[in-house]
């Protein structure tokens, strides 16, 4: 939050008054693993940028590849999805099924041109809250390099 | 003995007359008998050799009378044994006399020969090395280890005893059973290792492969290192079979695998200790004089190895003792937590020593004291009290030498020299003390990651395995019915081990007590109408809770094994399955918001 203080009182310095780019990503978090990560983050007192919106699933192969389109369609600008480790998943062996489904969607995303980077699978286990607060500070700022997506204007057929 | 149909014989040893099996030698009555008969190549275990012939004794058969070996001559009908007559002990004399123009040196060969008057040679003096070539070495290492790694090498004068080729031998296990019968310790089995322990937390000295496992252990019975033992190895020297009256020494037994059906399982795996070898700075496995609190803990016990004596390696007793707080704890090079339990296990080492070398100088070298705890800042109150020095910085280093110029030489150059800062002075300094003491934290138990994987339970990234929730659930975890309890959980001490302890027993019987588990609410439903029945959804489920309804065409959740994961939602081609609470609609629904502003 300091943070956020700091750039508004700067922008508001500015002559130009810019908004600064803030990305919107939206993280699919396991709630065996990298979401108790986040929860430990919290109690931890962890910081990191608070762009990452979550919503919690089950297991990371709850998430439906069109979950991951809808996102995208309806203005975020990067997608996190969280898992356990391979070979810890809670379910036996639904990471497994994730790593695929979002190997074959990033192959489809890189035809439609849509960056690499705006869509991440993380192992991160429920200890690894240091982990967990490295990747949402790294994805953030690589997101907020590559700018926003506008999937509206982009991609759909006008 | 006991056999009725076994022949037995009738013999008269020293006026005395008894019976005895066939084959039985003349020394193996005699003993029966307590008559003394010296020995030197003698061994129960083996064979008899005859190679000394000094327990030749007198033996008369139908009025002829002869010398013969008393360890190999086996007893008949008849016979009468002179071991003490005149002839024998100038026989014995005369064969003590040429020992000792040899082994004059041997203690073994001297005591014996000076009980029999003998204290000077009239032959030639050829002192030997120390090898009285009784060759029981040669024959242990063949008949009871099966080794076969000495042998005898030349004849006559030249005889001696080698490895085959004079080399290191292949074919020897190390088992120092030649160097355990050479009467004269002319053998020694050096220790080449750099350290060498059969149980880690018994480093201070080796055992035998048959042993109590340690002092108070439940049940009390020995047990066979099955990696040490020499049967195991070679199949042959089964000696702890022989001697065991009860019989009751059994080779084939294996390790056995039970299966138990449980409701709830606590985890309660404990911890290690930090292995000090890691931070080679503190000289550990290189001094001796450096030891382990766990080893500190040995040698200070009433059964440990010096009878609870506090004494350095080479048997004397230290007069300074340094003891070093954090070695592996609160260290960014090894593990950042702080372990706990070293700070008042520490003033506890100092308790004892200060009990048992009253004049000893003890320094503790610490971060910071961490007394939390019923009547701990007590205690650490009545170590100041004792006159402990306690000094406020880490020790960086232990060294043979002196290494600040400002530190004079002890006088003594069996010392050693612990390097510190003391914050408190604002200087660099170096005790000369007798011993060090390391203060070793806790670590995860060798195998927590795979106990980890195997209850599929979250460790913290220290690797200690994580509770559901620090404050509202610290006995539980993440997987239903499955429990923490102890160091298993993080360092901790004994009060606090048995409280978590106590806790996850409660949660374990309240979750039997019920009777009921509570299933997931959150179970996958199939839209019957929609499904078309292609089964992807049986492929993804691991648990095997979806199948087909051949009649319908339809796939079938069972909700007892659905443990709602929800793989299947996402992999149905249809959309005809969705699962409660994380319906398809609720998931955009939350996107939505989310990705309104």
């Amino acid at each position: 939050m300091a943070d956020t203080t700091t750039t508004e009182k700067s922008a508001e310095h500015t002559a130009e008054k810019v908004v600064p780019f803030e990305p919107k990503i939206i993280g699919f978090l396991c709630w065996w693993c990298t979401y108790a990560a986040s929860d430990m983050a919290g109690t931890s007192r962890l910081k990191y940028p608070p762009n990452v919106s979550i919503i919690r699933v089950m297991c990371s192969s709850r998430v439906d590849p069109s979950f991951i389109m809808r996102a995208f369609a309806e203005g975020a600008d990067g997608v996190l999805i969280g898992g356990c480790h391979l070979g810890e998943c809670h379910y036996v062996s639904g990471n497994y099924k994730t790593a695929a489904r979002i190997a074959l969607l990033k192959k489809t995303f890189s035809q439609l041109g849509v960056e690499d980077d705006r869509l991440r699978l993380e192992w991160i286990s429920a200890g690894e809250i240091r982990k967990f607060a490295e990747v949402i500070t790294d994805m953030t700022e690589k997101v907020r390099k590559l700018g926003p997506l506008n999937w509206r204007e982009n991609f759909e057929p006008k | 003995m006991e056999e009725t149909n076994e022949k037995l014989v009738k013999l008269t040893i020293d006026g005395i007359e008894t019976e005895a099996r066939k084959g039985e030698t003349i020394l193996q009555v005699a003993e029966r008998l307590h008559i003394d008969i010296p020995t030197l190549c003698h061994y129960r275990f083996v064979k008899p050799y005859g190679a000394c012939r000094i327990c030749s004794v007198e033996v008369t058969i139908r009025g002829k009378s002869r010398f013969v070996p008393a360890c190999s001559y086996q007893v008949r009908d008849g016979i009468e044994v002179q071991t003490r007559s005149e002839e024998v002990i100038q026989h014995r004399k005369m064969l003590l006399e040429l020992m000792m123009a040899r082994h004059s040196q041997v203690e073994v060969v001297r005591k014996l020969a000076h009980e029999y008057g003998v204290d000077t040679t009239r032959f030639e003096e050829m002192p030997s090395e120390g090898c009285i070539l009784c060759g029981l070495c040669v024959r242990v290492c063949s008949e009871v280890v099966g080794a076969n790694a000495l042998t005898f090498v030349k004849r006559g004068t030249d005889r001696y005893v080698s490895t085959p080729f004079e080399g290191k031998a292949d074919t020897c296990i190390a088992c120092g059973a030649c160097a355990y019968v050479c009467p004269t310790n002319y053998i020694k089995v050096e220790d080449i290792r750099d350290r060498k322990y059969v149980f880690s937390e018994l480093s201070l000295g080796p055992t035998t492969p048959i042993h109590i496992p340690f002092a108070a252990a439940i049940p009390g019975i020995p047990v066979i290192d099955s990696h040490a033992c020499i049967h195991m190895q070679t199949g042959e020297c089964g000696i702890c079979s022989k001697v065991c009256e009860p019989d009751a020494i059994n080779y084939e037994m294996q390790d056995t695998f039970e299966e138990v059906d449980v409701g709830s399982i606590i985890l309660a795996t404990g911890y290690k200790t930090f292995d000090p070898a890691r931070a080679e700075q503190y000289g550990y496995g290189r001094f001796d004089n450096v030891i382990t609190s766990l080893e500190f803990e040995h040698l200070s016990h009433a059964s440990g190895p010096t009878g609870g004596a506090f004494v350095k390696a080479d048997g004397s007793e230290p007069k300074s003792v340094a003891i070093l707080h954090c070695i592996g704890s609160r260290d960014k090079n090894y593990n950042e937590y702080c372990s706990r339990v070293c700070c008042m296990y520490s003033l506890k080492i100092a308790h004892l020593i200060r009990e048992k070398v009253p004049d000893a100088d003890i320094y503790e070298l610490y971060i910071d004291m961490r007394c939390p705890g019923s009547g701990y800042e007590e205690f650490y109150n009545r170590l100041l009290e004792e006159g402990v020095h306690f000094i406020r910085g880490k020790g960086v280093e232990v060294s043979q030498m002196p290494t600040l110029a400002t530190t004079t030489p002890a006088a003594s150059n069996s010392k050693l020299y612990v390097k510190c800062e003391d914050t408190l002075l604002g200087m660099p300094r170096e005790l000369p003390v007798d011993m060090v003491i390391l203060s070793v934290g806790l670590e995860p138990a060798e195998d927590a990651e795979e106990v980890a994987r195997i209850f599929k339970i979250n460790a913290k990234g220290d690797g200690f395995f994580m509770e559901r929730h620090p404050k509202l659930a610290p006995v539980d975890t993440l997987s239903d019915g499955i429990f923490i309890a102890g160091c298993a959980q993080g360092p901790k001490d004994i009060p606090d081990s048995v409280a978590q302890g106590a806790a996850a027993a409660a949660a374990a019987v309240s979750l039997i007590d019920a009777g009921e588990v509570a299933l997931e609410p959150i179970t996958s439903v199939v839209d019957e109408d929609v499904c078309t029945g292609c089964k992807t959804c049986l492929v993804v489920c691991p648990y095997g809770a979806i199948t087909r309804d051949e009649e319908k065409g339809v796939a079938v959740i069972n909700d007892a094994l659905c443990k709602a994961c929800g793989c299947c939602v996402a992999a149905c081609p249809s959309g005809a399955i969705s699962q409660r609470g994380f319906d398809d609609t609720q998931i955009e629904a939350e996107l939505a918001a989310l990705l309104m502003s």
